[in-house]
């Protein structure tokens, strides 16, 4: 038996929410007064939780480390959130989302926990476009859906490109009804660098303020994470540049267990490396592959000619290119979900057929759906469907209209018009599907500790599924945690307000300033990036798309390696007491480092292939990820004083409700 | 590969003066983000041992409003419908001297060096940018009341405010016309923000007053630099809802 008790609720899976939600402890309104709930991060998870649980009465503070709750990274999602409404009447249902889910996360997600998120999916729309959130609507008025990856309906609501940062702004406003009323209190340019325990439970934080420097300690009767992913560890990523996994890890030090951390989403659609100075890496949503068509030439002898500029791509016969994701899925073509199609790019860059000067990019072209789209138009207008002019004035229109701000996106970074020449993409790192373990009720292994949205391991699997990341976190945060927090609330009803001058705030504070104050005085010769980007290459290079044994161990062994040379030689100019991005920065490469290491030796652990997890050793004949079944488990990783000593745990996965069976899109 | 110089508005904290400093840099490429080129200067400035150029940015993506330059007198450089961190550095040339300031607006003080507090668009939000509709999930169908696609999507459009505050920095009354409007305008042309009109763009208006922002003397500056392309149109809505508020007040 684990000593994970996952708290799944007895009864058939369609029931489970239900009745948990009839059976767990109630906090009456006078007592949600005295209580206070500490929350983490203000994205959809987060922003949306601190507005929820203000409004059912609890006093809240938000902390955040950037200037505004409403510039998270959630901010940045572009293509869309999925809900089972069936609007288009597609034969589209919860259990049809809770099957797509699991699947596409390869097998290893949790089906009580995913069968609640696609239940309560539809609720998010509606709550959404009751706080005035513009998705795009059809003439007549009501939602329009389009289609991602992995499935076969279209169930994704959307605003452009725009939709995550038309959610967050949602949630954003809700907290700013809250902020008006008092109920929330916003911590701002803040950090969270510890958490307290006091008695076995979490029941506060130290944060810097990234001002003025200040340490602060700040109790609650309970603490939530909705801190995202740690997808930086990469150095290159979609993610902002402050993201970071520190709440995270620090959480995990003081007893949390981290889950599955291997699982990393690479996205198969980003914009490719352009050179050293690079700092990020940019995102073209999955939905642009609803009407783009990935290909590479067919011909050695065209892909010389491409790199060397003496072949335009638009003059390559149709014959001569390699509609790959087409040729080898023709089920789900070029809508595959995202490991197989990265994975696909690879495969084909790796074997010498990349398009631009590195050799790592594909194509992503529009020119059928522009031709397809102006033709329908041309007819409805009357006009003559063979004059091409007009067919590609009148396709470039509609294309403008669903993809706009991506194409602008893409011609203002790469200096090309991706309406006249196919846009040129690659994979990169852009969501971890693992996290903190938590149980039902989002809590993880520290009693009052909870961990929502990206930030924990519970629904996606080895592999997410497009436009489910904004339908977590809302889900998480609007209509999950505000439940099951209660029940653990219920019991801190006589308890009264937390001090924060007992031993456990002082150990705790004490430590965040040693760890400052060794970042500070030590005055090496070396940049913090200069370690990030090393990490960043190692855990990319061994740790990326494909990995396998021996490779893993050389990541491990140089990866704690650095994270020596880093304590030795990391210089940090300034002082603790003032703005200090590089003093910020360090302490998060610092957890980078620390993380870094137990990601590889979770992948090591996993002798199998699955999702984002692709082990060279674990491989179909036709190069399709492996999966074995004995690996059919969560594993949680406990902190013992350094990653290499971290205890394995294991939550077994069972599935009575589908079928594990191979998972194929052709 | 180009030579630039530099001139940066440098400033301890909010209580120190602040000058222009001269930094030059080189092997700029031509590939590279104008916050990449200060990364390269910050990376020059680390291995002398002197303290970076502070400036905000965080997502790099031209979405999170983080980045707040103002580039040789304009907000966010010289191109439009773009922010800083989309500015690439073939819009300069070699050897250009590019002067790089903060915001400059009373209701925008200077945290440090390029930083600037921007918190008084929150207390704007705060006072009634929002619909008072609880997240309980237990709202009506989302397709219960059809919205004419022409309101829905300008009312996104107004939505895409990313909050950066180009438009105040740009005005020569620092005016947050643009951005107050932008929020007043997504929320009258849908059918859910009708029930709070009057007291949302009262409210909002009085919070905007109150933070120290100019007039709006309809110049159109703010129009020209946001890098979203947000309409003077929804000035002249605002304008509208606040004066049948007034009314109705």
């Amino acid at each position: 038996m684990s000593i994970l008790d996952s708290k799944i609720p007895e009864g058939p899976l369609a029931d489970k929410w239900t009745k948990h939600k009839n059976d767990i402890n109630l906090v009456n309104p006078a007592n949600k007064r005295l209580i206070d709930v500490i929350i983490v991060g203000t994205g959809l998870a987060g922003g949306s939780a601190a507005a929820t649980l203000a409004e059912l009465g609890y006093n809240v503070k938000a902390f955040c480390f950037q200037d505004s709750p409403r510039r998270a990274h959630s901010i940045a999602a572009q293509g869309g959130i999925n809900a089972a409404k069936n609007y288009q009447g597609d034969g589209d249902s919860t259990y049809r989302l809770f099957y797509d889910t699991v699947k596409g996360g390869d097998y290893r997600s949790r089906e009580a926990n995913v069968y609640r998120l696609a239940e309560v999916s539809t609720n998010i729309i509606d709550q959404c476009v009751a706080q005035g959130v513009p998705f795009a609507r059809e003439y007549g008025g009501l939602l329009d859906n389009r289609s991602f990856g992995g499935v076969l309906v279209s169930r994704t609501f959307y605003a452009k490109g725009q939709t995550g940062q038309q959610l967050l702004l949602g949630a954003y406003a809700a907290m700013n009804r809250q902020i008006g009323r008092g109920k929330i209190k916003m911590y701002t340019r803040h950090e969270m660098l510890d958490v307290v325990i006091v008695d076995g439970k979490a029941r506060g934080i130290i944060a810097r303020n990234l001002v003025t420097g200040e340490i602060e300690r700040h109790s609650a009767h309970a603490v939530v994470l909705g801190t995202g992913g740690y997808g930086n560890a990469f150095y290159l990523s979609t993610y902002a540049m402050g993201s970071n996994v520190t709440a995270a890890w620090k959480a995990h030090k003081r007893g949390a267990f981290f889950a599955n951390p291997c699982y990393t989403q690479i996205h198969p659609t980003c914009i490719p490396v352009s050179g050293d100075h690079q700092s990020k890496l940019t995102l073209m949503s999955e939905s642009l592959r609803n009407d783009g068509r990935i290909w590479v030439p067919k011909h050695k002898k065209d892909v010389e000619a491409i790199r060397n500029g003496s072949l335009k791509p638009t003059d390559l016969a149709e014959e001569d290119r390699d509609y790959y994701l087409e040729r080898r899925y023709p089920a789900f073509g070029n809508l595959v979900p995202r490991d197989v199609a990265s994975r696909a790019a690879k495969e084909r860059c790796d074997a010498g057929y990349g398009v631009n000067q590195t050799g790592e990019a594909v194509y992503l072209d529009f020119a059928s759906a522009i031709e397809r789209y102006g033709k329908e138009q041309a007819y409805v207008k009357g006009l003559d469907v063979d004059d091409k002019a007009v067919v590609t004035k009148l396709g470039k229109e509609v294309v403008e209209n669903k993809y706009g701000n991506l194409f602008q996106m893409y011609e203002k970074i790469v200096d090309q018009n991706p309406y006249e020449t196919p846009m040129m993409i690659y994979p990169a790192v852009h969501y971890t599907m693992g996290g903190l373990w938590v149980d039902y009720n989002l809590m993880t292994t520290v009693p009052g500790l909870y961990a929502i949205g990206e930030a924990n391991f519970s629904d996606h699997g080895a592999n997410r599924l497009g436009a489910s990341a904004l339908m977590q976190g809302l889900a998480d945060g609007y209509f999950v945690l505000p439940y099951t927090i209660g029940d653990y609330l219920a019991h801190d009803i006589r308890t009264g307000p937390i001090p924060t001058d007992s031993k456990e705030f002082d150990e705790a504070e004490n430590k965040v300033r040693a760890d400052i104050d060794k970042l500070i005085n030590n005055k090496g010769s070396k940049s913090v990036d200069h370690f990030h980007k090393r990490l960043g290459k190692i855990m990319w290079n061994k740790c990326g798309m494909a990995r396998n044994e021996k490779e893993l161990k050389e990541a491990i062994s140089e990866i704690a390696a650095l994270r020596e040379e880093f304590y030795k030689d990391v210089f940090v100019p300034g002082d603790q007491n003032e703005y200090n991005e590089e003093l910020a920065k360090a302490g998060r490469v610092a957890d980078f480092l620390e993380l870094g290491e137990l990601f590889a030796k979770d992948a090591l652990e996993r002798n199998e292939s699955a999702g984002g997890h692709f082990r060279e050793e674990y491989q179909t004949e036709g190069g399709e990820a492996l999966r074995v079944k004995e690996y059919q488990y969560v594993s949680a990783w406990e902190y013992k004083g350094q990653p290499s000593e971290a205890v394995h745990h294991k939550e077994p996965l069972t599935y009575e409700n589908i079928e594990v069976k191979e998972r194929s899109y052709k | 590969m180009m030579n630039l110089t530099l001139k940066i508005w440098r400033q301890k904290n909010a209580n120190d003066k602040g000058k222009i400093v001269d930094y030059p840099v080189s092997g700029i490429s031509p590939d590279m983000s104008f916050l990449e080129m200060l990364d390269v200067l910050n990376q020059e400035l680390i291995d002398k041992g002197e303290e970076p150029v502070a400036f905000d940015h965080d997502c790099r993506e031209g979405i999170c409003g983080t980045c707040s330059l103002y580039i040789n007198g304009r907000a966010h450089g010289p191109q439009t419908k773009i922010t800083a961190c989309q500015l690439h550095m073939r819009s300069f040339n070699d050897g250009d001297t590019i002067y790089i300031e903060p915001w400059r607006a009373k209701a925008f003080p200077v945290v440090k060096d390029l930083i600037v507090d921007r918190s008084s668009f929150d207390r704007i939000q705060q006072a009634g940018g929002f619909i008072s509709v609880n997240t309980s999930g237990n709202t009506q169908d989302a397709n219960a009341i059809p919205i004419e696609k022409e309101n829905a999507d300008k009312a996104f459009d107004a939505a895409t405010c990313i909050g950066c505050g180009a438009c105040v920095a740009s005005c020569k009354n620092s005016s947050a016309m643009l951005f107050v409007s932008a929020k007043v305008s997504q929320f009258a042309l849908l059918p859910q923000g009708q029930v709070e009109a009057t007291d949302r763009v009262l409210n909002m208006v009085k919070q905007m007053d109150e933070e120290g922002f100019g007039n709006c003397t309809n110049t159109g500056a703010c129009e020209v630099e946001c890098p979203k392309g947000i309409s003077l149109e929804n000035i002249a809505r605002m304008n509208r809802e606040y004066l049948a508020a007034s009314f109705k007040g």
